[in-house]
Order: structure tokens, then sequence, then C-alpha cells
């Protein structure tokens, strides 16, 4: 199967799901992860992302890549945070309980750092979700089930045709790049802007240019085949949905009301532990 | 045959942009059943009359039309693009671009969903298509996990699944190798024969097609039909070596040979050619008559790979210890099928890749010494496409590209640039943009802009892929020409006329490997070679068989040393 998805061919209730299901559970769990700074929904909330990672039988070692570039990114978020804004939580919080002094400015309170992991809570309430959306989808059943819940069918097959073409335009790049690198196009981080600028077009002209071919090509071959013909279609990899579907889009959709209640009892986005 | 199902009658065709029409007074008709062959050379009109038959023109292609074409007497202008897809099925040249799926089986889906057919009916007919071309239990494979034969398939069964009475094939061997290429001309026989939907194969290679029985050959020519007939009377004419088609190889032999050719001979395959004895005494006493070519000299080695390893990520060995010589001023191929290792043996040489193990050199030098752009001063590389390095808006620019990042001089670039030009026949267009073009024009603008760098070596990578026998010709030609100026030329290639008649020795890969190095002649007559590179055995071979003559390899050899000294130059 096509790796630019990550998808995983594995047999879990969450597989069966449909993409659009999860497509909506994404972006309902994210939601309620962003609008809310309430640590004990932030608690709760990574240990069902983790419960439904051990569901869904994708291990650690699938997704590691990717988990590690978001790892590094959520270090990097939490230390540009501590060295810019070092007495966050005590303007958030509105009280001061210091823990250590490394200077004046670097003074750590607890407020700050329970502000930190308020953050890195909620890295770890996405980062499963986005990772699970992304391995156990298929993208031509994304593009049927984005058809299914209303979307146009010419904009939903799209989808699945940039995922077919994507890996034959990166190989396609990777040649002409080679060969124009034999006539002394410079690649190298070395040069300065204006040589960059352009010996990508010496790499991007031709890149268009077979594109256009190619373009043509996919365009008639579709025509031939009939797409277009009629206002609906129907999909090969396309799934009815369930009740299973319907109990997952309520949940996600009742967790990002309770993010919402949660705000509006704790009269801001902040529980507050210290007050 | 009774029953047309598609008919032409005094049509013609101007496409908007062009000056000229493309189509004069086409007369022909295809009736249920019928399996027809049409071929001529490039700008014939053929791919022209191909989209008149699907419909592309005039939906997709506009442009003026003059007198009917028709499907079950119902005019196609009065029909829809789908009305029509419904009664031809078209397999398009590029397998691989018109693979829309990202699996077989939803490529193969593609036309059911578009015409709303429901489960369970869609997976079961879909799986009914291709079992129909054996490909069932790729179903869940991506197309970058199949083979161009495989893809090929695939792209059949998208259109026999709604059954259609007519499959229309536009150059269906194009981008297969010989082997691969026999078994989809099996295919198409095969399937005409189950399905007894008729057949229309658009291509130049007759003899590759003719590899099984067709009905019908109509031969255009200047967008004209020069003529419509059997196979065997289109053999017994002259109208192929006159319109620019290759002829069987058997065929223009046996004309070497004195020998006349006529329908009740059966002579459109080798199998079914009746030869009698004094026939047959001709082609001996021809044989016999030829002085066989004096055996190759070579000159000092100038390339030498020692015990290259290779492999992509942590996949099989792309290159398993290929040890190999490259003389200076040879002419050779390189063949093998997709994925045995040609292309990637090409691209360790230029640099573009680097082998895990073993040593390279060239004249002496220590390759790995060398970056890309430096050893693109010795070895040149011209890429398949031309579409693929052209990034200049004119001709003089793109040839001076190379030596413009080189920092040369701007008097001295003019200088080579026009010499460049002017051995590649591009001195008239050398104000031109390069849009002006045509494909084998483009071709030349790609070489000349690696010319003008002075390489000792120059790689090809499938040099003639797509183009007819003229172009063909010219293009293996200037090769010949550049090769006789002290060039070594190196040509990536499947294409076995292209080894046959040119190359003085051939490297065939299989598997990584490096299974035959020989010349051509030995090379397609060596059966076990021909099995493992997904070769064919050329027909010449049969010929001497058949006559009589034992040692078929040197009857090879003398046919090609005497197409090269007396019947080309």
């Amino acid at each position: 199967m096509i790796n630019i998805f990550n998808y995983i061919d594995r047999e879990s209730p969450i597989h069966r799901l449909t993409g659009a299901t999860k497509l909506v559970c994404l972006i309902f769990l994210t939601l309620a992860a962003m609008t809310t700074y309430d640590t004990r929904l932030l608690v709760a909330l990574p240990l069902v992302s983790i419960a439904l990672f051990a569901i869904s039988g994708i291990k650690l070692k699938d997704v590691s890549f990717m988990l590690a570039f978001t790892m590094v990114f959520m270090v990097l978020n939490n230390v540009l945070v501590f060295l810019f804004a070092p007495q966050h939580g005590v303007e958030l919080y509105g009280t001061k309980h210091v823990l250590l002094v490394l200077t004046s400015r670097y003074t750590i309170t607890a407020e700050q750092l329970f502000y930190h992991l308020n953050l890195v809570l909620k890295y770890l309430c996405t980062i499963p979700v986005v990772l699970l959306f992304v391995s156990t989808t298929n993208p031509s059943e994304f593009a049927a089930s984005l058809n299914r819940i209303g979307i146009k069918y010419s904009i939903a097959y799209s989808v699945a045709l940039a995922l077919r073409y994507i890996p034959d335009i990166q190989q396609e790049y990777h040649e002409i790049s080679q060969a124009q690198q034999a006539r002394g196009i410079e690649m190298s981080k070395k040069e300065n802007i204006v040589k960059r600028l352009k010996s990508a077009s010496a790499i991007l002209i031709p890149l268009i240019l077979s594109s256009m071919d190619r373009i043509e090509t996919i365009s008639n071959a579709m025509e031939l085949r009939g797409f277009g013909k009629n206002k609906k279609r129907t999909w090969y990899m396309g799934r009815r949905f369930r009740a299973a579907d319907i109990l997952a889009m309520v949940s996600s959709i009742l967790v990002f009301a309770l993010a919402l209640y949660l705000n509006f009892r704790n009269g801001s986005r902040f529980w507050n532990p210290f007050g | 045959m009774t029953d047309p199902i598609l008919k032409f009658e005094h049509f013609g065709f101007q496409y908007d942009a062009q000056a000229e029409p493309t189509l004069y007074d086409i007369n022909f008709t295809v009736a249920r059943g019928e399996k027809i062959l049409i071929a001529g050379p490039s700008g014939c009109g053929k791919s022209t009359l191909a989209h008149c038959i699907n419909g592309l023109i005039p939906y997709s292609y506009k442009g003026e039309s003059t007198g009917r074409v028709t499907i079950y007497d119902k005019e196609i202008k009065k029909m829809s693009l789908f009305d029509i897809s419904r009664t031809v099925g078209t397999v398009l040249q590029d397998s691989d671009g018109q693979f829309i799926g990202l699996t077989v089986a939803e490529d193969i889906a593609f036309a059911l969903e578009n015409d709303v057919v429901t489960e369970p009916d869609l997976h079961q007919r879909v799986l009914r298509a291709a079992k129909a071309v054996n490909i069932q239990d790729f179903l869940k494979h991506a197309p970058s996990e199949l083979s161009g034969g495989q893809k090929q398939r695939v792209a059949l069964a998208g259109v026999m699944v709604e059954d259609v009475d007519i499959l229309l094939f536009d150059e269906p061997l194009a981008n297969l190798d010989p082997a691969t290429g026999k078994q989809a001309i099996d295919l198409i026989d095969q399937l005409h024969k189950e399905t007894g939907a008729a057949v229309v194969i658009i291509e130049h290679r007759l003899e590759d097609v003719l590899y099984r029985h067709v009905d019908r050959v109509v031969l255009m020519g200047s967008g004209r039909i020069i003529s419509d007939g059997s196979p065997d009377e289109l053999l017994s004419s002259n109208s192929l070596v006159e319109y620019g088609i290759r002829e069987p190889l058997y065929i223009t032999a046996l004309k070497y040979a004195g020998v006349t050719i006529t329908p009740d001979m059966t002579p459109w395959n080798i199998d079914t050619i009746k030869l009698d004895d004094s026939q047959k005494q001709k082609v001996r006493a021809w044989f016999e008559g030829q002085v066989s070519p004096s055996r190759e000299q070579f000159g000092d080695v100038l390339f030498h790979a020692n015990e290259i390893q290779f492999s992509y990520g942590n996949k099989r060995k792309a290159l398993n210890n290929i040890t190999a010589k490259i003389h200076k001023g040879e002419f050779l191929a390189i063949a093998g099928t997709n994925g045995a290792g040609k292309s990637t043996f090409a691209k360790v040489i230029c640099g573009f890749e680097n082998p895990q193990k073993g040593t390279m050199t060239f004249d002496g030098i220590d390759l790995k010494t060398l970056s890309i752009k430096e050893r693109a001063d010795h070895i040149g590389y011209v890429m398949q496409n031309p579409n693929q390095m052209i990034s200049k808006i004119m001709i003089y620019d793109e040839v001076a590209l190379g030596l413009r990042t080189r920092g040369v001089a701007e008097d001295e670039i003019k200088e080579r640039v026009e010499e460049a030009l002017k051995i590649c026949g591009l001195w008239p267009f050398r104000n031109w943009p390069v849009s002006a073009l045509s494909y084998g024009q483009k071709k030349r603008v790609t070489i000349a802009s690696i010319l003008v760098l002075k390489p000792e070596i120059m790689i090809l990578d499938e040099p003639t892929a797509g183009q007819d026998y003229r172009h063909y010709t010219e293009i293996m030609d200037f090769l010949t020409e550049l090769n006789s100026l002290g060039i070594t030329v190196i040509v990536i290639t499947h294409d076995m006329h292209l080894m046959l008649e040119y190359s003085r020795r051939a490297l065939v890969f299989s598997d990584g490997k490096i299974i035959a190095n020989a010349d051509a002649a030995s090379i397609l007559t060596d059966q076990e070679v021909i099995r493992n590179a997904n070769l064919k055995e050329t027909s010449l071979y049969h010929l001497a068989n058949l006559c009589g003559i034992a040692d078929g390899t040197a009857f090879v050899r003398r046919f090609i040393h005497y197409e090269r000294e007396c019947v080309r130059p």
C-alpha cells in the first residue's frame, strides 16, 4: 500500500470506522483539547487516546518516526514558552509559589510548571488521535466517506487522485534533479538565494511540463471511463455508516461539549488548583 | 463479416490549432468480432483516428470535421462521450498514467463506480474482469508494485468490466519488453476469442502484432488510408517500406535473397509462411554469398566497473556484483527487463547513486573522487523523455546551460553551442523556441545539450521509445554518426531491432546481474538468455532454421552486416 497517508492495513474496530467518522472525531477531540486547560479533562483524554491506540492494533514502532517528530515539537514548544515567558503561569493563576531561583527572570514556580504540564497534556491528547487517523484511514475509503457526508464526488475524488500521483511526481522530481545536477545545476545550500531559485526553475519547469502531459492522459483516461457521467457515483472502497460510527461521532462531540461546559463552570479556560 | 458496429464515411478532420487537416476522406468499418490493426508512421493520423473512434474527438480535442462517423447507425456527433465509451473501451498507450485508482481493484472498478453500480455487483464484476486478465492475485496492490505488463492488464480489465463491443488499443507495445509484449498480444487474442468483441490495435510494430492473427491491416499515410486488406496482401506489396513502417525481418531477408512474396505463401507469420524448395535454396545461396563480418575490434578500456553492489534502502540488491568494461569508441547496448538493474547501473556510473561496494574507474581515475558534475564532463546522460530535461525557452539557451553553469566564457560558449547545434542538425532552428519543435527534434536538443560538454561517453536511456521506424532510424543513424566521431555510445533499451542493428556489443541484465556479454546476434539466438532477460528470439533465426541453415546465429550476423554495409549507407 501507499505510504504517504501512512495507512497500515490491520483488522480492528478503529479500522472499521469510516474515514469521515474518524475525521469528525479527530476534529472534535482536537477542538476539545485546544479549548480547555482543565487539567482533569486533559488527563482523561490521553488515557482515552492511548486506549484507542491499543484497540487499533497499531504498534508504536509503526508510527515511531512521526511520534519522534511530534515529540521534538512538543519539547521545542515548551522550551520556547519558558524562555520567552517564564512567569506566564504566575500571570494566569494569580499566585506565585517559588520552587527554585535560577536568575531573577528565570524563577521556577509551581504555577509555571503546572502550565507546562497542561501544554504537554494537550500534545498527548492530540498526537495519538492524529496518528491514529493517518494510520487507520484508507485514503480511497476516506474519499468515499467524504462523498457520503455531502462533499461533491469530484472534490472527494481529487483527494484520492492526489495521493495516487504524489509518489510518481516525487520520483520524477528526483530523476530530473539528478539529470540537471549532472549539467551543473547546483542544489546545495552553498549557493545564494538567487542562484538557488534559478536552479529550482531548472527542475520545476521540466517537472511542470511533464506533469501537464500526465494530466492530459489522466483526464482522458477518466473521461473515457465515464467520470462525471452521473450526478452520483458508487465507491468500491466505500462503507456504510454503522452504529459504531454514529456512536464514535456522538462521543467525540460530547467530549467537546464537556470541554466547553468546564470552561464555562471554571469561569475561564483555566482550572486553578492554586486558588 | 456482417453487422458493422462502427462506420467512417468520407470522414475528414482538422484540429482547430492546425492549418492543414489531419485526416482526409477516411472510409472504413469495424464489424462485430473483427480484429483490425491500424499501422502507419508517426504523424500519419493514426492517433487522431483513434481519438475519433473513442470519442475524444470531438469531445476533448476540438476541430472541424467532414463526413460521418456512426456507431450502430447513430452519428457520433449526436452521442455523448459517455455513450460512446459504453461501446468502445480504450486502453491508452501510457499504462502508468491511465492507472487512476490507488489499487488494482479500485482501478478496475472505476468505470463501474461512475456507472453507479452498487454492491454486491460491483465487487463481483471487478473480480470477474480481474480473472479474465489473470490479475486477481494482485487486487490490493498499488501501481508502484506492478510491472509494466501487469499495469497493462489492469487497464484492460478496467475497460472490459463494462462489456464493450470494441476494444481499442493505442500502441499497446510501446512500453513493454519483448517477452511481455508477446504475452500482451496473446492476451488480446485470447480475449478477442472469448468475448467476441471487435479489437482495433493501433501500432507501428507490425511484426510484433502479427505474432497472432489479425483479420485486416489498415495502413495509413499522411492522413489517408493507403490500403485496407489482409496482412498477407499487405506484406506482398511494397507499401510498408514506402510509408516508413518496418517490415517483419524475415520478409526483408527473403526480399534480399530475391524471393518474391505473394499472398498464397501466407507470409503474415514466420510459422505460417510456406516456402518451396527453390525459395529456400535462394535463401541458402544468399547466405553463402555473404561474407561473414570480421570480429569486432575494441579499443582501449575507457571505463571499468569492478564488483559493484548496490541496493535502494534495505531492499534486495539492485546491482549484484557487476563487473563490466566499456571500450573507447564502442557502441554498446544494455538490455534487460524493467527492474533488472540496467537503469540503476547507468545511475551508478553517472554518480546519481553511490554503490555500497566495488570500484569504478574512468580512464584510470577513480570515479569516487569525482562529483556528479565532474563526472558529467566525461560521461553524459540523456533521459528518456526530453520534456524531463528541457528547462529553457530558447534552444540556444538550453544547449548552453551546462556550459554557463561551468562558468565558460560567453565567446567559447557560442562557438561550442553552434558546433553542437550543427552536429545535431539543429542549426536552422538555432533561434527558435523549444516549444516549436517535434518530439524527435527535442530529443536532439537534449542530446546537443549534453554533447556540448564534450563527454567521452554518452549514455542514452531508451532513446527511441515511442518512435516510429522513420524517426527511430533518424535518431539511431545520428547516434551512429556521433559514434563515428569517436564518442562512446551506450544505449539502454529493450528494443531488439535496435540492439541487433546498431550495437556492436550488448550487456544483458537480469535480476541485478549481467547474464550475457556478447554481440546482439548471439544474444538474440541464445534461448537461455532470451528466457531469463524477457527478450524474444529474432524471426531471422527461425527463417534460417526453416531454410535448413544450421548456423542461425551466423545468418543473423550476416543479415545485419549486409544491412549495415549495403543497404543503409
